[in-house]
């Protein structure tokens, strides 16, 4: 079975010509009760996948898609450092079946902004040094985009002392909700400057 | 190879155009885009590139009997499995690597890796895993370090040093001090599991691999494999942390480079989460007893630490007593290290090995006797300070400001106004206490060699195998050329973790940017000389290298212009020697706390830290700052919650995954002040820089520790500081 | 992770229906326990029945003056809902306090509710575990075993775990019910007091839900009032799972209710214990507590616990 794939992208047309890991077997996708798929909105580009079931979102994201910028930590939801947007909503990608999100719009750091052309988040990240060996960064941005988000949409967190009235961008907000992003690093103290400068900027 | 065999003197590099000036990461867009390709993600330089997933042991001692893998060589899309047993013994690959990464029946540690299943995809390599079916013999051991502290704690054989007559000293003393204290294991918990893929191709084996040191990863491959090291590739160009678990081959890379040789084809391993901290190493548990005797007015007159810390046999523990040896005066000392053989998974280096668990003990002492003497605790350190070895008066050290770094930070952070009596000072029901420690690391340095690229476009071409492991490598070598060349920062690029660069030192020990970038000032001078040559110049330091431009009795040339004729290479390396070690090259610091814990439920929170450095040249701020507050907050960890938790029955680590072994979030970390004094140590290195990468980390724990006791007036000696220590004793 | 067949259903009579036909099979929402714990063979349905699409995402007000929160309402959704913020603060503070952002954006209300046991040995297949595989024993109970986050009352010999979940120690004191449908048609409104089963000898069972029985929503009464406040000690400041937390409802008059987490196998509240608030945290823990059997790691539970109700009690004075 090679994999359908209708965008011309450069790694993954490599991979569709010899992951096979199907063909012999002769099992087609639709009679496979194990196999599904899956039409997944990547930072805009629509990708149609067959999956085993057992794929988690991340893994579609790095194995299937090569977008390997969403990083796997942990794989049980206790790092962030695979956090990505699916509909607008950050999540665990770990955690979640690529199956199960058929039609959704995923966003992934590779769609924030490339090496060449920085998103305001990723620069003030590079601008604070937000990070060191990297690896939790995509994570942290991610997270840090939303949060932002988060508090202007009256979400309350653990540290929101009045619960019925609108939320503050706070250091002890931005903190919280981005507990759920560790960095062994340590670049914490970073990554909130680096925060606070995009919601300045923003206000 | 230059030799750097005396003190530098004044050079160029004094002026610090670039280097020391705060760039920003030049792989940061990289790394913030998700383009920095780890060891796992290398889709586009193989093709067919299989998964492998470990099997591990669920003993802690003793020999697989039986391995069934048929039902799981049935699964879907297994292509192979290769198991220990079939393997055989292996070599260990390694001087530093302790516990057999795999091959054979033996097991001597949990979660020891002993097999490795190999399918199309992840999915199915994992579940296959799952069906490998394992009989063992298992053998009981003890686990539990507590029960051996009793006789070790007393005994005062083959000590590390003893200098005077302790004993006598101490009981003369007016003032004593003499208590036990204690650190978990650890977890490195970094970021990036361990990661590898390899690929044989005639007889050569190239591994893509999370490493923080290319050198001793390919002595270790070509040793396990009995290969010639020009025989091995290893590449590591970004690692997702390492903090010493990755100095070493572990099992994902034997397991890697054994199922792609067997089944012919590249592997790829990662290991899963739940299996690094009982696969890979841990730091050493340790018990630690300290006696300290002084005179009334402050001075130090007998220093005793002794510490016991668990290994596998054949391993170093965690020697927690040596910085004690150079940290403070005291004319009669004894340093005793003991090692408890058990088979617990590897202990070996996490880092500021020593240092850190040494100090999380030693700066609570410090802190003790100074409250005996009735004394503030900064002065008591400044009155113990030395510029000698206390072991060797003749013996200097190379470049020490400890006081300044006592008496800058407790300037800045306001120590004069801190809470002198303990529980004296509230904040609602908050207790606040102040604390401070000292921290000490050594400034070690290795051979590393870089090659220089000058390009006919004009840019500069940095090459060495070593390692950014979050450390600023790519930063600050890029500095160190630009520096030497006259070249703006844009013009350079570096690549490294290549093992097919020259030879660098690599990431460790806080020695990796202080060698580094001298293995590129080596290949820079060397550079210039090239350039001189061409020029027809005898002497290159008679030419000015400035702005692109190299500059002469009779004129100027542009850089580009010269290499426009034809790319222009020049390669060397640094030798570190012997005149440094007749002197101590170390680094110095002070941390300063300011936190507040909860009068009722015992809760600790950090309000504000402080860390003042004194290591040598920092080559950027930027990236230097970075590495010392990321110390703090494992220094946070390290007091307020990491707890490698040992089940002293079955010999293994239980709660093995970042649910279970917390370390801290970005909730737990207040506001953070780096001050790095202006030094410059002519004996380290000939660009005069020290690391502070693991400087940033040491004595923090302490400084919470004595902070908690200022807040409560509980002295709370057995890490980390949670809250059934000390909740008993807080107000009611 | 064993391979499973991949369901969708678009109403709940649908998803319980296929329940009931496909033998092994489970109901997957959130995902957020449940694909962690099949990750390491702890769970292995040989069919998944994906449930997002069936519609229980409101939260609606009932007859009763309460809301019926439906079951795939998110812990986000649930903890922002300004009606739960001003009639219920106690739900959402307890929500807040758990998992991160990126968990409670995925996770859901019935999911939450049947997040299984953290104690590292039933996290480890290698080791005995009569809650994961019953008979094999309890690891947690053997000497030199890691006791400290297990629980300290309402635990057996055959097993000593603590439920996870801080949304259910707030729904227990808020009196909540269940509300579930399984494949005969049959609809259960649980009290959250009986939904979670404490261990005996069978651990296995961490609630009275029946195979293929579904949780379609949970039910809040009309507002109780009072100052309602939950406080979680943990050893780091946010994403780990409680030592010791403490749901608080005081009135004006110092009566109230006081439920606890991460002590008991289940969401701990003794309504008789209640009666004792007027007197203080030592008084209503003395019976909350009562025949607890703390371990060598854990008796600080205790004493902590009644720390934290003071807390509590001087705040919402």
């Amino acid at each position: 079975m090679a994999i359908p794939h209708p965008v011309p992208f450069g790694p993954l047309a490599r991979r569709a010509a010899f992951a096979t890991p199907d063909a012999g077997r002769g099992a087609a996708p639709a009679e496979d009760p194990y196999r599904s798929s899956v039409t997944l909105t990547v930072n805009g580009t629509p990708h149609r996948l067959t999956l085993d079931n057992r794929t988690t979102l991340l893994d579609a994201l790095r194995e299937h898609l090569h977008l390997t910028g969403s990083k796997k930590g942990c794989d049980h939801g206790q790092c962030g450092a695979c956090t990505c947007t699916v509909n607008g909503t950050r999540i665990n990608t770990c955690l979640s079946l690529a199956v199960m999100h058929d039609g959704d719009r995923i966003e992934t750091i590779e769609g924030l902004g490339s090496a060449q052309a920085l998103s305001p988040m990723q620069q003030a990240f590079v601008a604070r040094d937000g990070f060191q060996c990297g690896y939790c960064t995509p994570g942290q941005i991610q997270s840090a985009c939303a949060v932002l988000e988060e508090i202007r949409a009256n979400i309350p967190s653990h540290v929101t002392a009045d619960l019925t009235a609108p939320v503050q961008i706070t250091e002890a907000e931005i903190r919280e909700r981005m507990s759920g992003n560790l960095c062994r690093c340590g670049a914490y103290a970073n990554i909130l400057a680096a925060i606070r400068d995009v919601a300045e900027a923003q206000a | 190879m230059m030799d750097f065999d005396q003190p530098a003197g004044d050079s160029r590099i004094d002026l610090s155009r670039i280097l020391g000036q705060p760039a920003t990461r030049i792989d940061g867009p990289l790394k913030v885009s998700g383009a920095a390709r780890y060891a796992y993600e290398q889709h586009d330089v193989l093709e067919g590139q299989k998964v492998g997933y470990p099997v591990l042991a669920t003993i802690a001692r003793g020999r697989i009997t039986a391995m069934r893998t048929t039902a799981a060589a049935a699964m879907p899309g297994v292509i192979g499995i290769v198991t220990a047993p079939e393997v055989g013994k292996m070599p260990k690959p390694f001087a530093f690597n302790v516990a057999p990464l795999f091959g054979g029946d033996e097991v001597v540690h949990y979660h020891q890796a002993i097999a490795v299943v190999v399918a199309d995809s992840f999915e199915e390599a994992r579940a296959a895993a799952a069906r490998v079916e394992v009989d063992y013999a298992g053998e009981t051991g003890g686990f539990d370090l507590h029960g051996l502290w009793p006789e070790r704690r007393e005994d005062a054989r083959d000590p590390v040093a003893r200098v005077g007559d302790f004993e006598a000293a101490f009981a003369a003393a007016p003032v004593r001090l003499d208590h036990d204290y204690s650190t978990p294991a650890h977890s490195h918990a970094m970021m990036e599991p361990h990661a590898t893929l390899a690929h044989w191709q005639d007889g050569r084996l190239t591994v893509w691999t999370s490493n923080q040191m290319v050198e001793w990863a390919r002595t270790g491959l070509a040793s396990t494999f009995g290969l010639s090291e020009d025989q091995v590739r290893v590449i590591s160009p970004y690692v997702g942390g390492g903090f010493g678990t990755k100095l070493v081959l572990r099992a994902d890379a034997i397991l890697a480079a054994q199922a792609a040789r067997r089944l012919g084809c590249p592997v790829k391993v990662a290991l899963p989460r739940p299996a690094v901290m009982n696969n890979t190493s841990h730091r050493a548990a340790t018990l630690q007893r300290i006696r300290i005797g002084a005179e009334a007015d402050g001075r130090i007159t007998a220093i005793a630490h002794t510490a016991l810390s668990n290994t596998l046999p054949g391993g170093r523990g965690e020697n927690a007593v040596d910085q004690s040896r150079w940290f403070y005066a005291g004319a009669h000392r004894l340093f005793v290290h003991h090692l408890g053989e058990m088979h617990l998974p590897e202990s070996n280096a996490m880092r500021a090995p020593g240092e850190a668990p040494g100090l999380m003990a030693l700066e609570i002492a410090m802190d003790e006797m100074a409250e005996k003497l009735r004394m503030d605790p900064v002065a008591f350190r400044i009155r113990n300070d030395t510029q000698v070895s206390p072991e060797d008066p003749d013996k200097p050290f190379s470049d020490r400001h400890f006081s300044e770094c006592l008496t800058r930070g407790a300037e800045a952070f306001g120590w004069s106004d801190r809470p002198l009596r303990p529980g004296s000072r509230r904040d609602g029901d908050w207790m606040l206490g102040w604390g401070v420690a000292g921290a000490y690391r050594g400034g070690p340095a290795m051979t590393s060699g870089a090659r220089l690229r000058l390009q006919p476009s004009g840019r500069l071409l940095v090459e060495t195998s070593m390692t950014d492991i979050g450390t600023g490598s790519y930063t600050i070598l890029a500095q160190t050329a630009a520096e030497v060349l006259g070249l703006p920062l844009e013009a350079v690029e570096v690549r490294l973790g290549d093992s097919d660069l020259p030879a660098s030192a690599g990431s460790g020990g806080q020695w990796g940017a202080a060698s580094a970038t001298a293995g590129v000032y080596a290949a820079g001078l060397a550079l210039r000389t090239e350039i001189a040559r061409r020029l027809g110049v005898n002497d290159a330091d008679t030419l000015v290298f400035e702005a692109g431009t190299v500059r002469g009795s009779d004129g100027a040339r542009s850089l580009a212009d010269l290499a426009a004729e034809g790319e222009i290479v020049a390669e060397d390396a640094i030798r570190f020697g012997d005149f440094r070690k007749r002197q101590i090259v170390a680094t110095f610091g002070a941390h300063f706390v300011e936190l507040g814990v909860h009068a009722l439920t015992g809760e600790i929170r950090l309000r504000r830290m402080l860390a003042v450095c004194d290591a040598g040249r920092i080559l950027n701020p930027v990236t230097a700052r970075s590495q010392v507050i990321g110390g703090m907050v494992m220094g946070v960890g390290a007091a307020l919650m990491e707890e490698a938790a040992i089940d002293t029955g079955r010999g293994f680590f239980p709660a093995h995954d970042l649910a279970g072994y917390e370390v801290p979030v970005h909730a737990d970390i207040p506001v953070q002040e780096v001050i790095f004094l202006d030094t410059a140590d002519a004996s380290a290195t000939p660009l005069k820089a020290k690391g502070v990468g693991e400087l940033g980390l040491c004595g923090v724990a302490a400084a919470i520790a004595n902070a908690l006791y200022n807040a409560t007036g509980v002295r709370v000696r057995d890490y980390p500081l949670t809250l059934e220590h000390y909740l008993d004793e807080l107000p009611a | 992770m064993k391979p499973f067949s991949y369901h969708r259903a678009s109403d709940a009579a649908q998803a319980v229906a296929r329940a009931a036909e496909l033998p092994g099979a489970r109901f997957i929402a959130g995902g957020t326990n449940l694909l962690d714990l099949m990750k390491l063979g702890i769970e292995a349905p040989a069919h998944l029945i994906d449930v997002n699409g069936l519609g229980l995402d409101q939260i609606t007000e009932t007859p009763a003056g309460g809301l019926r929160i439906g079951t795939l309402v998110s812990n986000t959704a649930l903890s922002a809902d300004d009606r739960v913020r001003r009639d219920y603060p106690l739900l959402t503070r307890a929500i807040a306090a758990g998992a991160s952002g990126q968990l409670r954006n995925k996770a859901t209300t019935g999911g939450n509710l049947l997040q299984r046991t953290r104690c590292p040995y039933f996290y480890d297949t290698a080791m005995p575990c009569n809650k994961r595989l019953p008979g094999s024993g309890c690891a947690a109970s053997t000497p030199g075993a890691v006791t400290r986050p297990l629980g300290v009352i309402g635990t057996s010999q055959a097993c000593l775990a603590t439920h996870p979940s801080d949304m259910a120690v707030a729904l227990r004191a808020l009196d909540a019910e269940v509300g579930t449908l399984s494949a005969d048609g049959a609809r259960r409104e649980i009290p959250l007091e009986s939904f979670h089963r404490l261990p005996g000898a069978m651990p296995e069972h961490d609630t009275v839900l029946r195979p293929g029985e579904l949780i379609t929503h949970v039910t809040l009464p009309a507002p109780v009032g009072g100052r309602q406040l939950y406080h979680k000690v943990r050893d780091r400041a946010s994403y780990a799972f409680a030592l010791v937390s403490v749901a608080l409802i005081l009135q004006p008059d110092g009566t109230g209710r006081v439920a606890l987490g991460g002590v008991a196998p289940k969401p701990w509240r003794r309504p008789e214990a209640d009666a004792a608030l007027p007197r203080g945290a030592g008084a209503v823990m003395e019976r909350l507590l009562e025949g607890a059997r703390p371990l060598s790691g854990n008796a600080f539970k205790i004493p902590l616990a009644t720390r934290t109700l003071a807390a509590l009690l001087k705040e919402a004075a």
